[in-house]
């Protein structure tokens, strides 16, 4: 019964900013559902409300309006309860620069109540899983960019929280560590964790999300499963097509209303063009372009923030 | 939930003096800064330096507690890590609650050094160690809680700094150490009872030199009220801020 309980329901959900009529808005007026166990992603470019919903839903900051019930439990009522079981990964690293990255951990688990027994094998198995082993010692100013989120993840893990909002957990870096974070993240949808997961990159969002959230000026503009975002833009097929003669080679799109006319364009055209057909594909419609059709904005708005790739 | 901000004041507190108060650098100044003072007061009045102790360890107390946790809180606030452990579940004023404690327990370590010294240095009787520390205990809380205040009231550390020390150098001229509170004019003897650090040496005056009595207990409770006081105005302006 408790797990077909939401891990969140959001219902009017907003935050102004300043004085109550002229202030700015930062949410406005949210209402989304997330499934247990499912990765639930936020996406947005900077300023849309993305990390204020965050910082509402863990209660760093109290809404201005709207209500939000967190793993079963009333947001305004119950939030030492449910702090016990969420973990957070904030997008800035705020570890303890002057603690080890084995401290740091131990350090969590003394604040969220984990019993001293456990504490120090807890850490010692998320050094291990996060491959942190070796630089257990290290202070956390002196480790790299992605050592640094990988523990920031690891620290928000210690309690074995059900439910984890991650803050742009990539941003800023390196190829490698974002894709070793994303096999984390993939890892934990598999042990039932619940995961609310903010992002502008628009293939992470593809990749990770069961569901995504479109969230443009404090408004959620589209909600629905990745693949249901993009077939609201499926307007008819496109063919793509390496085509030969004796001057060269050509790629060609041919667009139908569906793919058996887009096919018939693009072999009409190589038969009348006296061409050769080397390889023919189809193109599938992109969660970028959802974006663009759903939000109005250019998908260069979220790559070119906070040195996107 | 009060077993939770119990446990998480204490832990603060831990993680507050194990990464920050007990640097080597920290614990050498918090010594060396009153061994100036008794060296300047030494050289200023070579004769009875008794009645001086109970501002030399009021000063040690003020500065212990409040210079490292100004500088705590407003790094911790700038870059993020006091919300973390916001995260936790921990509420806003157990948080703070675990950052005065770690002032108090450094003023504690650093003040006790100090009674300690000036109890054995001018031959004072033991028994007044218990009264004395009871007004040191008070003194610091006030002094820390003075130490979050100041430090939710701005956003660098330099400010914090320039505000601590805003607050701090008015009150060692106008606590009565340097000149008698009688002896001031009555607008600022008003406003040297409006500052801890008065209370703090009047309340060590009497657990050292003099006889206990109801002035002391006196001075005690306004010690408590200010730490209360300052507490509070601390939680609602860091309220605020988050919101």
């Amino acid at each position: 019964m408790a797990e077909s309980i939401p891990a969140i329901e959001v219902t009017g959900l907003t935050k102004r900013y300043g004085p109550l009529q002229t202030g700015l808005l930062a949410v406005d007026h949210a209402d989304f559902e997330v499934q247990r166990g499912e990765v639930f992603g936020f996406l947005g470019p900077n300023g849309a409300g993305k990390t204020t919903t965050i910082r509402m839903l863990t209660g760093l900051t109290r809404p201005t309006d709207g209500q939000a019930r967190v793993l079963g439990l009333d947001l305004s009522r119950y939030l030492p309860r449910i702090k016990k079981q969420v973990g957070v990964v904030p997008e800035n690293s705020n570890l303890y620069d002057e603690l080890s990255a084995r401290d740091n951990l131990i350090f969590m688990g003394q604040l969220y109540g984990v019993p001293r027994r456990d504490r120090g094998p807890r850490a010692d198995e998320l050094l291990h899983r996060f491959r942190l082993w070796e630089r257990r010692d290290t202070r956390f100013a002196r480790l790299s960019r992605g050592m640094k989120r990988a523990l920031m993840v690891a620290a928000a893990l210690v309690h074995r929280p059900r439910l984890l909002f991650l803050d742009e957990p990539t941003v800023g870096l390196d190829v490698v560590s974002a894709r070793s974070l994303r096999a984390l993240i993939e890892g934990l949808r598999e042990e039932g964790v619940t995961v609310f997961l903010t992002t502008h990159y628009l293939e992470e969002a593809d990749r990770l999300c069961d569901r995504v959230a479109l969230i443009v000026q404090g408004r959620i503009v589209a909600l629905d499963t990745v693949e249901g975002l993009k077939a609201r833009v499926r307007r008819g097929a496109t063919v793509k097509m390496r085509l030969a003669s004796s001057s060269g080679e050509e790629l060609r799109c041919f667009h139908g209303e569906d793919v058996e006319v887009a096919l018939r364009l693009a072999l009409a055209h190589a038969e009348s063009e006296g061409q050769q057909i080397m390889a023919v594909n189809t193109l599938q419609p992109t969660l970028e372009d959802a974006f663009i059709e759903l939000t109005g904005l250019r998908a260069e708005v979220m790559r070119t923030e906070k040195g996107g790739r | 939930m009060i077993g939770d901000d119990l446990r998480g004041i204490f832990y603060v507190a831990l993680k507050d003096m194990r990464a920050y108060y007990l640097k080597p650098p920290n614990i050498s100044w918090g010594l060396l800064f009153p061994g100036a003072l008794i060296l300047a007061f030494a050289i200023r009045t070579p004769g009875d330096m008794r009645t001086l102790a109970p501002g030399l360890v009021a000063m040690a107390a003020l500065f212990s507690a409040t210079s490292m946790e100004a500088i705590v809180i407003t790094f911790e606030q700038r870059v993020g890590a006091l919300e973390r452990l916001l995260l936790a579940p921990l509420t806003l004023p157990a948080m703070l609650a675990g950052k005065v404690l770690g002032g108090v327990l450094f003023g504690l370590l650093i003040g006790g050094a100090v009674l300690v010294s000036v109890i054995a240095g001018f031959g004072l009787e033991g028994w007044r160690l218990g009264p004395a520390l009871a007004a040191l205990l008070l003194a610091t809380t006030a002094f820390s809680a003075l130490g979050a205040f100041v430090s939710v009231a701005v956003q660098e550390v330099f400010e914090a700094q320039t505000l601590a020390n805003f607050i701090r150098f008015p009150m060692i001229f106008l606590c009565g150490v340097f000149v008698p509170l009688a002896e001031l004019p009555p607008a600022l003897q008003l406003l040297a009872r409006a500052l801890p650090l008065t209370y703090s040496v009047e309340a060590l005056h009497a657990a050292l030199l003099g006889p206990l009595s109801w002035q002391m207990a006196l001075d005690l409770g306004a010690l408590l009220a200010f730490a209360l006081l300052l507490f509070a105005l601390a939680v609602v302006i860091l309220r605020r801020r988050m919101d």
